[in-house]
């Protein structure tokens, strides 16, 4: 019950884009057609239920203080948490190329669509932000951290195709010349996310 | 990007003055015509979920001219020390290093703003401004311009944080840096705080208004669709 819990929060009340804003450099770039939407989208949510267990592990069993007594008493004091950032981001940046070498192997025409964006996954706010999320709320174990990576890019994955069909469909209407392109687009994610403030509170 | 051209035409004259044009356009050109967060679409993600309060944004964008100012030096600095292919890792190591510090002096000096920055502080790493910028324009270039693009560019992206954070904050609450500043007889008169406007939300509608307005002023910078 807590793991569905977390998963529905994580999708739809901390939804990444509408709550936190975070992974909106490429939600903006890459949302102009529902097709590298969803490929986006679905690196996303793969690359965020690998990294988010595999950084918890780190920070209970390497960073937090105290993490380290499972080497003996004498380490019982070491606080290593400062370095959780380097630390985050290296593991980050290795699953991103790992998963970058396997889309280009199995599908090299997705490769193709999404172009630069890939290795810019390592800086997509959202896939770091997963983890200071997860040091933050302290998890009670690492299954509730790898259901709130995947909740998060799922919700981080609805929220781009929604935002890219309708993208598609906007085009044929008439938005005003200084609006067009970016600004129609940070004012339709506004109203997204007012939609999205109704699920606030649903507790399960 | 118009940034190239120049960068190489101040490469090759190495007895320029300081402060000629071409670094001048350096400083000035990010404030408006390329614009990081309206026009380079850059860095957003900070942008819109720290802006609640002023105190907050400014802290957060003297953070990122710090980590910026260092991350440009360092990598100019290096530009030809670093190999192409693991430049990322690289860039990323050397911003997480900075990132580290500024954490650091942040938790020591401020700790209750660094509090409410949260996870913020952190996502400088990958806040796209350093990285596009190291990629884009300290990579090929001189320590000095990129010292100026650096600042250009923090200074960009932290005016329109802190136009936002003044807008919210001020219809959001009635309130200046903390203070109150919409008098209380107003509210007596039957005026309300909108609390939408501390809401994620209307960060993105109102920067959706400024790049309304700003696109409406110079009509050059209108997308095709």
């Amino acid at each position: 019950m807590e793991y569905i819990n977390i998963f529905i929060k994580s999708i739809f009340i901390d939804n990444m884009i509408f709550a936190y804003f975070l992974g909106m450099c490429s939600y903006l770039a890459v949302s102009k057609t529902v097709k590298t939407g969803v490929g986006l989208g679905a690196a996303v949510i793969f690359v965020l239920g690998i990294t988010v267990p595999i950084n918890y592990l780190l920070e209970n069993y390497v960073l937090k203080e105290g993490a380290l007594i499972w080497l003996g008493e004498e380490f019982a004091e070491v606080d290593l948490s400062f370095l959780s950032f380097i630390m985050f981001i290296a593991v980050i940046a290795s699953m991103v190329q790992l998963v970058e070498m396997a889309v280009e192997k199995y599908a090299p025409a997705l490769y193709g669509a999404l172009g630069i964006f890939l290795p810019l996954i390592a800086v997509n706010c959202s896939i770091l932000g997963g983890s200071l999320f997860m040091q933050e709320r302290q998890y009670a174990n690492i299954g509730e951290a790898t259901v709130f990576g995947l909740g998060s890019g799922v919700g981080w994955f609805l929220a781009i195709v929604a935002i890219a069909a309708i993208r598609e469909k906007i085009r044929y209407s008439k938005v005003p010349a200084p609006l067009r392109g970016l600004g129609i687009t940070f004012i339709i994610t506004g109203l997204m996310g007012m939609a999205f403030m109704s699920f606030m509170g649903i507790e399960l | 990007m118009s940034e190239t051209a120049e960068a190489t035409a101040v490469v090759k004259e190495p007895r320029e003055p300081l402060f000629s044009s071409k670094n001048k356009k350096l400083l000035s050109d990010p404030l408006n015509d390329d614009n990081p967060i309206t026009i380079q679409v850059l860095g957003i993600c900070s942008a819109l979920a720290i802006t609640v309060q002023v105190k907050q944004a400014v802290v957060m964008s003297l953070s990122v001219l710090v980590v910026m100012i260092g991350a440009n030096l360092i990598v100019s600095l290096m530009r030809n020390l670093i190999p192409s292919r693991v430049r990322i890792i690289v860039q990323l190591v050397i911003v997480a290093a900075l990132v580290i510090l500024v954490d650091q002096v942040l938790k020591a000096y401020v700790y209750d703003v660094s509090k409410q920055l949260s996870v913020f502080v952190g996502l400088i790493i990958t806040n796209c401004i350093i990285m596009g910028r190291l990629e884009a324009f300290a990579l090929a270039n001189k320590p000095w311009p990129s010292f100026l693009d650096a600042i250009g560019n923090a200074a960009g992206y932290g005016w329109i944080l802190i136009a936002v954070a003044v807008v919210r904050e001020l219809f959001g609450s009635g309130k200046f840096w903390g203070y109150q500043v919409i008098p209380d007889a107003v509210y007596d008169f039957g005026y309300f705080n909108n609390g939408l406007m501390i809401l994620p939300p209307m960060a993105l509608i109102t920067v959706g208004i400024i790049i309304w307005i700003q696109r409406s002023k110079n009509t050059k910078l209108i997308e095709e669709n």
